[in-house]
């Protein structure tokens, strides 16, 4: 039920983004959310944008993942 | 997806695991995780990831899945709402199908009552708008996640002076049953995948009386493959260095504090209340009532009804399972007479419930 859809904001108009996900379209509340730019990546769940994905961090994230290649682990 | 390729990488993957299988070499016990949120469970059953990890990790599902958890009472009190002459009844899909007492809201509709599916709740406040002769009710159940989003719905019907907009609220709130879960001998539980969406809401320090009080390792993960191996990965670093603390996987959503606004919204429309959890029982503020301001959105205090006496069905195992005391195999009824197609327990209806998880993927 706590499924959240990762999409990105296309259009904003008063509270609400246009929000755009392979094609598919769905608008969402922002009410809570401040600071949303047509661009941005949100987390959409059951109509509302719950969180920002912050870019940096899921790079730092993943980046940290590949490290573990310097610590001596090959994939097979 | 964003990211979603990205976290699924089979190479990163089997990085991971032989990671997993560096930190618990030579540790001799078994370690059990807990993932209490259904999207987990239904990840970890997808990817196969038990499969995955070494003998000494154990991954267990808690009361992660807001539909099984709620209790048959409130089906009943759903069927007796549907009942009502004039009412439509709003809800999220899994909900349809869980058994009551003796019906269902399936049931109920295939009888004639007007019960409708829908995506968001900002959905049954515009049925209401659209049918104002019509009681609407939406069926509030979840956890920090969705309830925000129905705050947002009885605000917005507010705004609009809805007087035929009405919530059954039965949401309930996460580090409680954890807490229980935690202090309990029975299982022993030695960290925790903690929900990466409720997280969003609550933040990663709301965990953080959990590990105090019971010195239990907990991981904010998120949810695709990269996601939950880094999570075990983390949460077994902890076992082997006898560390308890909170940490936090799923960065690139949840942050300490949670998240403001939705918190500012929670508060402002609920308040905390004692919750009935199925299989863990009443536990005191483990729930979210609307406030006296909003009692005219309250289906439970505004349309009277009677509700049979509450009927658990017989040797249906879903508290057990939903306690992670037994799992969907041991159970008598899985697979032969509790099937996805027909079901006895609510863990066998919701897509991310524990039976149905074990019923598609196995294992």
């Amino acid at each position: 039920m706590c499924l959240g859809v990762p999409m990105q904001v296309k259009s904003i108009e008063n509270e609400t983004a246009l929000c755009e996900i392979d094609g598919v379209q769905r608008q969402a509340s922002l009410m809570m959310l401040d600071d949303v730019k047509i661009g941005d990546y949100l987390l959409i769940h059951a109509g509302f944008a719950i969180e920002k994905i912050d870019e940096e961090e899921a790079q730092l994230t993943l980046q940290a993942l590949r490290e573990a290649l310097d610590m001596g682990l090959e994939p097979e | 997806m964003k990211h979603q390729h990205e976290y699924r990488d089979p190479q990163l993957a089997k990085l991971q695991i032989q990671a997993i299988q560096q930190v618990v070499a030579g540790f001799e016990r078994t370690m059990t995780f807990m993932e209490v949120c259904g999207t987990h469970t239904m990840a970890i059953y997808q990817q196969g990831i038990r499969a995955l990890l070494p003998e000494q990790i154990r991954l267990i599902s808690g009361p992660g899945c807001p539909v099984c958890v709620t209790p048959v009472g409130y089906v009943d009190q759903a069927v007796a709402l549907a009942r009502r002459p004039n009412t439509m009844l709003a809800t999220f899909g899994d909900m349809v199908r869980v058994p009551g007492s003796t019906s269902s809201l399936l049931e109920e509709q295939a009888r004639g009552a007007t019960i409708r599916i829908v995506y968001s709740p900002l959905d049954a406040v515009a049925l209401a708008e659209k049918h104002p002769e019509t009681d609407v009710v939406f069926l509030g159940v979840g956890f920090e996640t969705t309830a925000p989003t129905v705050a947002g719905a009885v605000l917005t019907a507010a705004r609009k002076n809805l007087a035929n907009f009405y919530v059954l609220c039965a949401h309930k709130t996460m580090p409680g049953p954890m807490a229980a879960l935690a202090g309990d001998p029975e299982l022993q539980v030695d960290g925790y995948l903690c929900p990466a969406h409720v997280s969003a809401i609550i933040g990663a320090k709301a965990y953080q009386p959990l590990v105090d009080a019971h010195r239990v390792p907990c991981v904010v993960t998120g949810f695709e493959p990269l996601d939950v191996l880094q999570g075990v990965l983390m949460l077994a670093r902890q076992v082997v260095a006898g560390a308890a603390r909170v940490e936090t996987q799923y960065r690139r959503v949840v942050k300490p504090e949670g998240n403001r606004k939705a918190l500012e919204l929670l508060q402002l429309v609920f308040e905390p209340c004692d919750a009935l959890w199925r299989g863990i029982g009443n536990l005191p503020d483990s729930g979210l009532c609307l406030r006296p301001e909003y009692a005219r959105f309250d289906a439970s205090r505004q349309l009277p009804i009677v509700v049979e006496q509450p009927r658990e069905h017989l040797g249906c195992l879903c508290g057990e399972i939903l306690k992670g005391k037994v799992q969907p195999e041991a159970c008598p009824l899985f697979r032969t007479t509790c099937t996805p197609e027909d079901p006895v327990g609510a863990c066998m209806v919701s897509s991310e419930g524990t039976c149905a998880a074990a019923y598609k993927y196995g294992m």
